[in-house]
């Protein structure tokens, strides 16, 4: 690996929405955690609400990484799940590929902060809906309807524990970044 | 570099900014995905601070500072002030990442990416 050539995208959603999974059915390593404070990122953000009188909170992020060739290295950083924890998102968007929002049909509004993230930083996103147990609960378009979804982002099907199905669905993230590269909606 | 004691991580976890001295910006923007490796023939000298001794040690292969970070056990803001200034020192190189700019990978990689992930 003498020129190796690092890309990543994130994977952001709600708590518990499968983000972890997701990363670690992909990833070719046991995914890795990183800790971000959030003293020392934050100095410049204006307004962190409650967060701010907590000094030294420290933010876990789960991520792996997944050899595409010999030099090309992908790696998938799930986000951290709670609001107050946006500050670290600007970091992890910042040159990413896109983000897949992962989305729990039975808690859509999980999601509704992770949507309105990626659509106002302008970072080429899609929707996964991760189908629990196989299991379908909500038809993808009864989804994008949900959560507001603008109709050129792909609202796709996923199962985070299925390597296939959450290779599919970074492909779908990457033909859409493909996409938005050609003619980026402004 | 100013000579600094070897210090146990163990007191780093108290106050891992310590061994950055109070910075929290480095010298050059690093990303979390950014991969640093050690220049070939590049040691360095007894004046360093033993964290980035260890960042050393770890990238004779390329690695993401998200997995130095991970690996040490170092918050990123400091494994990125400390890897900064082993850039700006010589010692390390970097491989791609977001100090080549805010911009997005671009089509010709993106291309790649989609080969590499239809050939997993």
């Amino acid at each position: 690996m003498s020129n190796p050539i690092p890309v990543k995208i994130v994977v952001a959603g709600g708590f518990a929405v499968g983000k972890t999974t997701f990363v670690s059915t992909i990833s070719d390593i046991d995914p890795l955690t990183t800790e971000a404070n959030m003293t020392a990122v934050s100095a410049d953000v204006d307004d962190l609400g409650e967060a701010t009188s907590k000094q030294g909170t420290t933010v876990a992020m789960d991520f792996g990484r997944v050899a595409l060739s010999e030099e090309l290295i992908l790696y998938v950083f799930g986000t951290p799940g709670q609001d107050r924890f946006h500050f670290m998102w600007d970091e992890l968007v910042r040159g990413a590929i896109g983000a897949v929002v992962l989305v729990d049909t039975d808690r859509l509004d999980a999601c509704f902060a992770a949507v309105d993230y990626m659509e106002q930083a302008g970072v080429p996103f899609i929707v996964a809906v991760n189908a629990f147990e196989g299991v379908l609960r909500h038809h993808p378009e009864d989804v994008r309807e949900a959560l507001d979804v603008p109709s050129y982002v792909p609202v796709v099907v996923t199962d985070a524990r299925n390597r296939a199905a959450v290779r599919d669905t970074i492909i779908a993230l990457v033909r859409h970044a493909m996409t938005m590269a050609n003619a980026p909606v402004s | 570099m100013t000579d600094h004691p070897e210090e146990p991580l163990s007191r780093m976890r108290v106050r891992p900014y310590t061994v950055t001295r109070g910075r929290t910006d480095a010298e050059i923007e690093l990303g979390v995905e950014t991969m640093i490796q050690l220049v070939a023939g590049k040691s360095p000298d007894g004046k360093i601070v033993s964290e980035a001794r260890a960042i050393i040690s770890l990238c004779k292969e390329p690695l993401s500072i998200a997995e130095i970070s991970a690996h040490l056990k170092l918050p990123l803001q400091v494994v990125k002030v400390l890897a900064g200034d082993l850039v700006v020192a010589g010692h390390v190189a970097t491989h791609g990442g977001s100090n080549q700019s805010d911009g997005r990978p671009d089509l010709a990689l993106l291309e790649r990416v989609l080969d590499g992930l239809q050939s997993l």
